[in-house]
């Protein structure tokens, strides 16, 4: 009985080796062939950035030789050219905004997404479009109404604006983005809670958030980059006093000519901040929703 | 320590559909283990949600200990659940799982710790208090689920097939640890489950529920013994009991060319239909030799043999009627093999006798 049993197992396994073989060649060649397209597309993207950052570190001299030059001798005077033309203010700007409107995002957002996955009531489908809705309308035809209506109460070129504006520009892509991570909690556990006796908030921030708190810190990047990288809202309604980084860049072009040096380390700068924030949210993201409570 | 009573309790997740839950009549007396057993969408998961106060009791009440909880929130219920996943708190200890619903009492943290300690050592769990969830066993994971349910010292216990995400061997250790348990507590539990092995084993009542409906509620060998009607008789019992559709005859019923006679008080309950439904379990049939006289055994061939050991079960259809199959109960090491003829005799004693349409036992009480 043993023997008839572990012959058909033992011819199984080596036919699947003999079919397995040259199909794992096969494979590996293809990843070789994905690796360099992978790597050729990679390159091709970060070149340009690249570039900006080592045209950065060069003289306007350097920056403008007929043959680029890939090896010169590196300076910081390009960055304490574009700090002392005033660069300070616009970067507080800019912290101010998306910080801010980042925790407003975050503050009204999580609630929101949490009663629409967690807590659906009859109108859920309607009030998720209605969210994504408001991102239908192009910003270009927005600007007007939003113009004037800044303009009559007197907050033209005022930070808080912004704030505002990017809140609600970021509000419904956090909620939705949100609810897909609350959608994941499974709902034995908030029933759990509720027989355990826990009152609704301390459902939400002692067991719910630290589920999701991989998908709130994915959420707040995104926010971030939003709003760090906003043009044309802040071109439009600010000028000296609630500039920020982007609309800084776009003053030095016009103002200075084009000098690339110096234009490449203030775009470097600008571009500084994002990066850090990805790579810092990162960390977070790779662990994953990870649940320890099902199965 | 508590009565838990369903009065007509229903449960309609659309109005004008077949309710989840129809009008289910139960009474667990304090400190019993009563099981609720059915095939999914039986509604006995909705059964237990409603006692719970996670579903709402749409006609009918529900009452604890004398008190109407259908207005009353699930927390103040005053019982501890154990779900079929666990539900534990993932960024949580083990001992601040365990911990929770007392701190949402208000308990203070020594009395806690004390309970937590002793609960932990009821069930093995001590060294592992410091953990999360994560680094746990699927059998640990249980237990702490237990732990927390425990440590509340709650009025009922409520568990939704707690050992279904268990292997074989741990689900048969897991199942006699939680009777002990319940029996050492004498607090009153409803348990829900699919397995009618759990429900025999664990139960000091066994409720069995089909399409929302209440079939039977009865004491484990009272649900063997005399089934209520032809579905309970097909669900308890495993291999199940055969159930064969049979012509009446003068003195009983005709099976495979047999006359086999019902008792008197049967006969009577049957009436005059000319058609029953007539349950024979697999060990209430008797093993007699194939030489036997044509006229007092029925004559089958084998399909399939499983050989357990201290006994086996044949696989046959009967000779003369190739579509009607059995199951018979035979010795362990039986040496009979797919093909053989065996015959068999029922035991006449031990039928069970079901209206055909209705399912409903017949037997004259």
């Amino acid at each position: 009985m043993a023997v008839t049993t572990d012959t058909p197992t033992d011819d199984r396994s080596s036919a699947t080796d003999a079919v397995q073989a040259p199909r794992k060649q096969r494979a590996s060649g293809a990843n070789v062939g994905f690796g360099v397209i992978a790597w050729v597309v990679a390159i091709l993207f970060f070149f340009p950035v690249f570039w900006m950052v080592l045209t950065s570190f060069k003289t306007e001299g350097d920056a403008y030789t007929p043959t680029p030059k890939l090896f010169f001798e590196p300076t910081l005077e390009q960055y304490e050219g574009v700090f002392s033309s005033g660069l300070g203010p616009y970067i507080a700007n800019s912290v101010a905004a998306t910080v801010l409107s980042t925790v407003l995002v975050l503050l009204l957002g999580v609630p929101a997404a949490f009663a629409l996955s967690l807590r659906p009531v009859r109108k859920t489908s309607d009030v998720l479009f209605f969210f994504i809705s408001t991102k239908m309308l192009p910003v270009v035809a927005a600007i007007v109404p939003i113009y004037v209506v800044v303009n009559q109460i007197g907050m033209l070129d005022n930070i808080w604006t912004l704030i505002v504006l990017y809140t609600g520009m970021n509000l419904p892509i956090a909620v939705w983005m949100m609810r897909s991570f609350f959608l994941e909690v499974p709902g034995e556990l908030l029933e759990q809670a509720s027989i355990d006796g826990a009152p609704l908030w301390r459902t939400l921030r002692e067991i719910v958030l630290p589920i999701i708190s991989p998908g709130i810190f994915a959420t707040a990047l995104i926010c971030v980059i939003f709003a760090w990288n906003e043009f044309f809202f802040a071109v439009n309604l600010t000028a000296a006093n609630a500039g920020t980084v982007p609309v800084f860049l776009v003053g030095f072009i016009t103002s200075e000519g084009l000098y690339w040096a110096q234009l490449s380390a203030a775009a470097t700068i600008a571009a500084l901040p994002v990066v850090l924030a990805g790579w810092v949210a990162h960390n977070k993201l790779v662990q994953g929703l990870s649940f320890g409570a099902v199965k | 320590m508590a009565e838990v009573v369903f009065d007509q309790a229903s449960r309609i997740y659309t109005p004008g559909a077949k309710p989840a839950v129809d009008r289910l009549d139960l009474t667990v007396a304090d400190g019993d283990l009563v099981v609720l057993v059915g095939p999914s969408g039986s509604g006995k998961s909705t059964a237990l949600r409603m006692l719970a106060g996670l579903e709402p009791i749409d006609a009918g009440s529900v009452r604890i200990n004398g008190r109407d909880v259908v207005d009353v929130p699930p927390k103040d219920r005053d019982i501890a659940m154990v779900f079929q996943n666990y539900a534990l708190y993932p960024s949580k200890t083990v001992a601040e799982n365990m911990a929770f619903p007392l701190k949402m009492r208000g308990m203070d943290k020594e009395e806690r710790a004390d309970r937590v300690r002793q609960a932990a050592e009821m069930l093995g769990l001590t060294e592992y208090l410091d953990r999360k969830p994560k680094a746990l066993s699927g059998g640990q994971r249980q237990r702490v689920a237990m732990g927390r349910a425990i440590v509340r010292e709650p009025q009922v216990f409520l568990m939704d097939e707690p050992l279904s995400n268990l292997d074989a061997k741990m689900r048969v250790q897991t199942r006699a640890q939680i009777a002990e348990m319940q029996n050492r507590l004498a607090v009153s539990t409803v348990y829900v489950t699919h397995d009618q092995v759990e429900a025999m084993t664990m139960g000091d009542k066994v409720a069995v529920l089909a399409d929302g409906r209440l079939q039977q509620y009865a004491t484990p060998p009272e649900l063997y013994d005399r089934p209520a009607n032809a579905f309970v008789a097909g669900f308890i019992g495993s291999p199940a009991m055969n159930l064969l559709e049979l012509p009446r005859s003068s003195t009983g019923v005709t099976l495979g060319g047999i006359e086999i006679p019902l008792p008197r008080d049967i006969s009577d309950a049957a009436g005059s239909r000319d058609r029953l439904t007539v349950g024979i379990r697999p060990e209430d049939w008797v093993l007699e030799s194939t030489d036997s006289d044509g006229g007092s055994v029925i004559k089958a061939v084998v399909d399939v043999v499983e050989e357990l050991g201290s006994e086996s079960y044949l696989y046959a259809h009967l000779a003369e009627d190739t579509s009607t199959s059995i199951v018979v109960r035979g010795p362990g090491r039986v040496k009979v093999r797919f093909g053989d003829p065996i015959a068999v005799r029922p035991n006449s004693d031990t039928l069970h006798v079901f209206d055909v349409e209705s399912g409903e036992r017949l037997d004259g009480q």
